[in-house]
C-alpha cells in the first residue's frame, strides 16, 4: 500500500562540502543515506529519517543538516499534523501505534513553575568550594526512634538494611534486551565509580555484570525474567516492578528478534521467543498479595536488603503508596507520566498517569499525615532533566531520583523516539551487534560519571546558596520552594506558597 | 492567645526571623546568685537587639515550692485571667498564686499583667496512665491556643521565665530580677526582622522546665517543622526557637537521649568525621543521622538550652553564629560576646571558643535532690 505519510525531516547536504566518504551511509541505521556510484553522489531517502542526528555528528566535513519538514497543512486546532498522520499510519497498518521514550505532549511541567530560595542577610550562604557540603543519602526503612545502651553508649536498636548513595541520583530500570549490554555495563561502571546504583530492569543480570552487584538494584517484574536465588542475592536492593510511568497498567513485549543467545541466557527463556511481561503481576491482585511477595523476597534474601516497590504515578497514588508502606516496602518508587520506555502504545504513554511532581507531593504529604514517612524512602522518576529538577524534587519530599532518559542522553541519545524499532543509530536501545558496539563502556561510563559529577557540584551550589550544608535539610523542606503561575489548588497539593508570599 | 499563629507571625512569613544576643551563667555547685550580673552582661550586648524582646530564665528560683509546677501566665485583660484561673482550678490544685511584682519604668509600655501559680496536677482529670508532664504540656497548649488574651510564659518546677517587649536590661529591671536568686540563668536580647514583637514571642521559649534561647536563623526550619508535626507537635508560633524546644522535648523527654546525644543530632557530625570514628561510634552516629536527619538544625545558630541542673551551649556545625565559653571557679559562662563575660568577671580561669557543633555542657556537681534540699536549707 502506498503510504500517504510525508517525511518528517529533510536532509540538507551541502554538495560543496560532501567528500562522498559514506560515513553517513554507514552510520545511519534507518537507511536514509545511500551512495550512488554512477553519479558519485550520496543521496538521501528522507522518508526514513527519524532526526537522530547520528549522521550530522559523524560527518567529517559538516556537510549535513537535518531540518524539520515544515509541510503546511491548512490550520486546524483540532486536526493538527500529528493527529492526521497518526490516522494515516493506522489506516495503513491496522495496528496499535507504538512509540519509545517518554511522552512528548505539552503536559504542564511543574518543575518549570517552581523556583528555589537562597539566603540573603538574615542567614549566610555557604561556599561549597570552601566548606563541606553533604549529599550522602541512605535509602531504606528507618525506625521511629532508636535506643542507646546507657551503660556502654552503643546502639541497641537493630537498623533495617540501608543503601548509601553518594548523591541522590540513581540510574533507573532499563533491561538487558531493551538496552544493550554495553549500555548496562556503562551504567554499572558509572554507578560504581560515582557511589550510586543502577537498575537491571526486568531482564535479569548478565553474568559479566555480577562484579558490579553491590551497586546494582535487581528488578522482579511481572515476567519474572532472569529471577533466581543468585540474582536476588547479588543485588543491593530488590525492586518489585508493578508499573511504569510510560505505560501504567500495560505489560511489556520484547520481540523475539531481540532475544539473542546472551539475552536468552540472561532472561532464562528460549532464544528467539518473544518475552512477554503480563500487565499485572499475576500473584499480586491486591495489597495483601504485595505483602506476600515483599516478604517472600525478604525471606529469600534473609532480610539483608531493602525491598523496593515501583509503581506508575496514577490518580490514587497517595492511598496506594500508603498501602505499599504498610505492606512492608522499604523504598517506594513513583514513576510519572513523562517517564520513558523502550516501547509502549502511544495512546497509553501520552494519556495515562499523572505528572510526577503532583504524585510526589501528595504521597509525601500523605505518608507524613499518617506518621509513616520514615518507614520507607521515596524515590521518583519520570523526565528528570537537570540538577534543578532534582533539587526541587528533594525539596518536595523525595529521598532520591532515578534518571533514565538523561542517562541515555549522556551516551548520545537525542530522543528520536525510535527505541521500539530496535534500530537505534546511537547503539543504545538495540540488540543489533553492529550497532551496540557503538557504545564503548569505558567512554560511556566516563560520560555518565561526568554528568553525575556536574550535577552534584550544582546541587551543592544550590544547597550552599540556601545556607544549608546537608541534603537532608532540603529533603521535604517545601519552604525552599515557591510556585509561579499555579492555581490555588495546585499550590495546595504541592504544599508550596506562591512567589512573593 | 487565641490565634497564636497570627499573633506571632502577623505577615504569614515562612517563619519568624530574628537575631540576638544570648548569655548564660551557671554555678555548678548549686550556689544561688542574683540576676544583677546577668542583667549587666546581657545589657552590655545592647546593640545586638533592637528593643523588641528580652527575657530571662532562672533555675533554682522557687525552692519553697520546688515540687510544684510553677506557671508564669501573662494576661491582656482581667477577663482573660478569670477565664484562665477557672480553667486552672478545674485541672490543677493551686497551692499559691500571686501577681508577679514589677517596677514601672518608662521604656516598658502597655505591659500585660503577669501572674505566677504554684500547682499540682489534678489526678482526677488526668487520663489513665498519662504522665504529669504530658498533662501539663497539654494544658499549656490549651491555654496558649484556646484562651483569648492569655499566654503561659513558663510551666516548669523550681524555675521561671520572665520576658517581654523591650531591651533585656529593661525587662530585667521591670521584673526586679536583681531580687531573685537562681543557680542557673539564661537571657536573651532580641532583634526580630519581621514582627512588631509581642510579649510571648520573646525568648526564652519554655516548655515544662526546658528553656531555649536562640540566636540565628534555622534554614532547615521547613523540614524540622514537618518532621515534628509527625509526632504531634504543632508549631503555632512559627519561630525557629519553637522548633528547637520541641526537638529537645521529643529527643530527651520522649526518646530518652542524653544531652550529648541531643547535641549530636541537632548539630550532627559530618559524614567524613563519622567515617574516622571507632567502629561502634561510627555505627551509632551513622544511625543517628539516618534516623534523625530531619532534625539536623542547618543554618546559622547558637542556642543555650537549660533545664533542671543542666545548661548546654551549642552552635551549628560550622559555627556561623558566635559562642564564647568561660569558667571562673565553679561558674560556667556562655555568651555571644566575651566582653559581656569580662564585664562581670574580669579574671577568668579559662576562655574558649567551642568549635562548631561541639556542645558545652554545665552540670550541677551533686545530684539535684540534695541540691534542692541544700538550696532550701540555705534559704531558711
Amino acid at each position: 500500500m502506498k503510504t500517504y505519510l510525508p517525511s518528517r525531516f529533510l536532509v540538507d547536504r551541502d554538495q560543496s562540502r560532501c567528500i562522498q566518504c559514506q560515513v553517513c551511509v554507514n552510520q545511519c541505521s534507518f537507511g536514509v543515506h545511500s551512495y550512488d556510484a554512477s553519479d558519485n553522489l550520496v543521496k538521501a531517502n528522507e522518508a526514513n529519517c527519524v532526526g537522530c542526528h547520528r549522521c550530522v555528528v559523524f560527518c567529517p566535513t559538516n556537510a549535513i543538516n537535518i531540518r524539520k519538514n515544515t509541510l503546511s497543512y491548512r490550520d486546524n486546532y483540532n486536526w493538527r499534523p500529528e493527529a492526521i498522520e497518526d490516522i494515516l499510519k493506522q489506516a495503513e497498518t491496522g495496528g496499535v501505534l507504538l512509540t519509545g521514550m517518554g511522552s512528548d505532549k505539552e503536559h504542564k511541567n511543574y518543575w518549570d513553575h517552581l523556583v528555589l530560595n537562597a539566603s540573603q542577610v538574615t542567614n549566610p550562604s555557604i561556599d561549597p568550594l570552601r566548606e563541606p557540603m553533604e549529599l550522602v543519602t541512605y535509602l531504606g526503612k528507618k525506625p521511629d526512634m532508636i535506643e542507646i545502651d546507657q551503660k556502654t553508649g552503643t546502639l541497641k536498636t537493630e537498623m533495617p538494611p540501608q543503601i548509601k548513595l553518594s548523591l541522590p541520583v540513581m540510574f533507573s530500570a532499563m533491561s538487558y534486551g531493551a538496552v544493550s549490554l554495553n549500555v548496562q555495563q556503562s551504567l554499572a561502571r558509572a554507578a560504581t565509580e560515582s557511589g550510586t546504583f543502577w537498575n537491571t530492569g526486568e531482564g535479569g543480570l548478565h553474568k559479566s555484570l555480577y562484579k558490579y552487584a553491590k551497586n546494582t538494584i535487581v528488578q522482579v517484574a511481572s515476567g519474572r525474567f532472569g529471577v533466581h536465588s543468585e540474582y536476588l542475592n547479588a543485588g543491593a536492593v530488590v525492586e518489585i516492578k508493578i508499573g511504569q510511568g510510560a505505560k501504567p497498567g500495560i505489560g511489556g513485549h520484547l520481540p523475539g528478534e531481540k532475544v539473542s543467545l546472551d539475552v536468552s541466557k540472561t532472561r532464562m527463556i528460549p532464544q528467539g521467543t518473544d518475552a512477554l511481561s503480563p500487565a499485572p503481576q499475576h500473584d499480586i491482585y491486591s495489597i495483601e498479595d504485595l505483602t506476600q511477595l515483599i516478604y517472600a523476597l525478604k525471606e529469600a534474601t534473609n532480610y539483608t536488603k531493602p525491598i523496593s516497590v515501583k509503581i506508575a504515578a496514577v490518580h490514587n497514588s497517595a492511598a496506594i503508596a500508603s498501602g505499599m508502606v504498610r505492606a512492608g516496602a522499604d523504598i517506594i518508587v513513583l514513576d510519572g507520566i513523562r517517564g520513558s520506555t523502550g516501547a509502549a502504545p502511544k495512546v497509553i504513554r501520552d494519556n495515562v498517569g499523572i505528572p510526577i511532581e503532583m504524585a510526589l507531593a501528595s504521597v509525601d504529604s500523605r505518608l507524613r499525615q499518617e506518621g509513616i514517612r520514615n518507614q520507607a524512602s521515596l524515590v521518583i522518576s519520570g523526565g528528570i532533566r537537570n540538577s534543578g529538577d532534582i533539587a526541587k524534587a528533594i525539596a518536595l519530599g523525595a529521598d532520591a531520583v532515578y534518571i533514565g532518559t538523561a542517562a541515555l542522553m549522556a551516551l548520545g541519545c537525542t530522543c528520536c523516539q525510535q527505541c521500539h524499532t530496535g534500530k537505534c543509530a546511537w547503539g543504545i536501545c538495540t540488540s543489533d551487534l553492529a550497532l551496540t558496539k557503538r557504545i564503548n563502556p569505558e567512554i560511556g561510563a566516563q560520560r555518565l560519571s561526568n554528568l553525575l559529577r556536574g550535577w552534584s557540584i550544582e546541587i551543592k551550589d544550590i544547597l550552599g546558596g540556601m545556607g544549608i550544608n546537608a541534603i537532608e535539610s532540603l529533603r521535604g523542606n517545601r519552604l525552599a520552594l515557591r510556585g509561579m503561575g499555579l492555581s490555588d489548588t495546585e499550590l495546595q497539593i504541592l504544599g508550596v506558597k506562591m512567589v512573593g508570599s | 492567645m487565641k490565634n497564636l499563629t497570627i499573633t506571632s507571625n502577623p505577615y504569614n512569613d515562612d517563619k519568624v526571623v530574628d537575631a540576638c544576643s544570648i548569655f548564660g551563667m551557671m554555678d555548678t555547685t548549686g550556689r544561688r546568685f542574683s540576676g544583677k550580673d546577668v542583667i549587666r552582661a546581657i545589657g552590655n550586648m545592647h546593640v545586638r537587639g533592637n528593643g523588641l524582646g528580652g527575657g530571662f530564665a532562672v533555675y533554682g528560683l522557687y525552692p519553697d515550692y520546688a515540687d510544684l509546677y510553677a506557671f508564669h501566665i501573662m494576661y491582656l485583660s482581667d477577663d482573660a485571667r478569670e477565664e484562665a484561673e477557672s480553667f486552672l482550678s478545674c485541672n490543677f490544685r493551686i497551692a499559691h498564686k500571686e501577681e508577679i511584682a514589677t517596677k514601672p519604668i518608662r521604656a516598658i509600655k502597655n505591659p500585660p499583667h503577669v501572674w505566677r501559680y504554684f500547682m499540682e496536677v489534678n489526678k482526677q482529670s488526668k487520663t489513665q496512665g498519662q504522665l504529669d508532664d504530658d498533662y501539663v504540656v497539654e494544658k499549656v497548649m490549651t491555654i496558649n491556643t484556646g484562651l483569648a488574651d492569655a499566654f503561659v510564659f513558663s510551666s516548669g518546677k523550681n524555675m521561671g521565665v520572665f520576658k517581654g517587649v523591650g531591651y533585656p536590661e529593661e525587662i530585667g529591671e521591670y521584673f526586679c530580677l536583681e531580687d531573685y536568686k537562681g543557680y542557673l540563668w539564661t537571657s536573651h536580647g532580641r532583634f526580630p526582622t519581621n514582627t512588631p514583637g509581642w510579649w510571648g514571642g520573646a525568648h526564652p521559649f519554655c516548655i515544662l522546665d526546658w528553656t531555649v534561647v536562640h540566636n540565628g536563623e534555622i534554614s532547615s526550619y521547613g523540614i524540622n517543622k514537618r518532621y515534628l508535626e509527625q509526632f504531634g507537635y504543632q508549631c503555632t508560633m512559627q519561630t525557629d526557637t519553637e522548633v528547637v524546644a520541641y526537638a529537645v522535648d521529643l529527643l530527651v523527654r520522649k526518646h530518652g537521649f542524653s544531652i550529648e546525644t541531643l547535641a549530636r543530632i541537632l548539630s550532627a557530625p559530618f559524614w567524613a568525621d563519622i567515617d574516622r570514628m571507632p567502629e561502634d561510634q561510627q555505627k551509632l552516629f551513622r544511625t543517628l543521622r539516618q534516623v534523625y536527619g530531619s532534625l539536623l538544625l542547618n543554618g546559622p545558630f547558637t542556642i543555650i538550652i537549660a533545664h533542671e541542673g543542666e545548661m548546654i551551649g551549642l552552635t551549628d556545625r560550622i559555627r556561623l553564629r558566635p559562642l564564647i565559653a568561660a569558667t571562673k571557679d565553679s561558674v560556667l559562662y556562655l555568651s555571644s560576646e566575651e566582653s559581656a563575660i569580662r564585664l562581670i568577671s574580669p579574671e577568668l580561669d579559662k576562655v574558649w571558643i567551642p568549635t562548631g557543633g561541639e556542645p558545652v555542657i554545665a552540670r550541677l556537681k551533686s545530684p539535684i535532690h540534695s541540691v534542692r534540699k541544700q538550696v532550701a536549707a540555705t534559704k531558711r
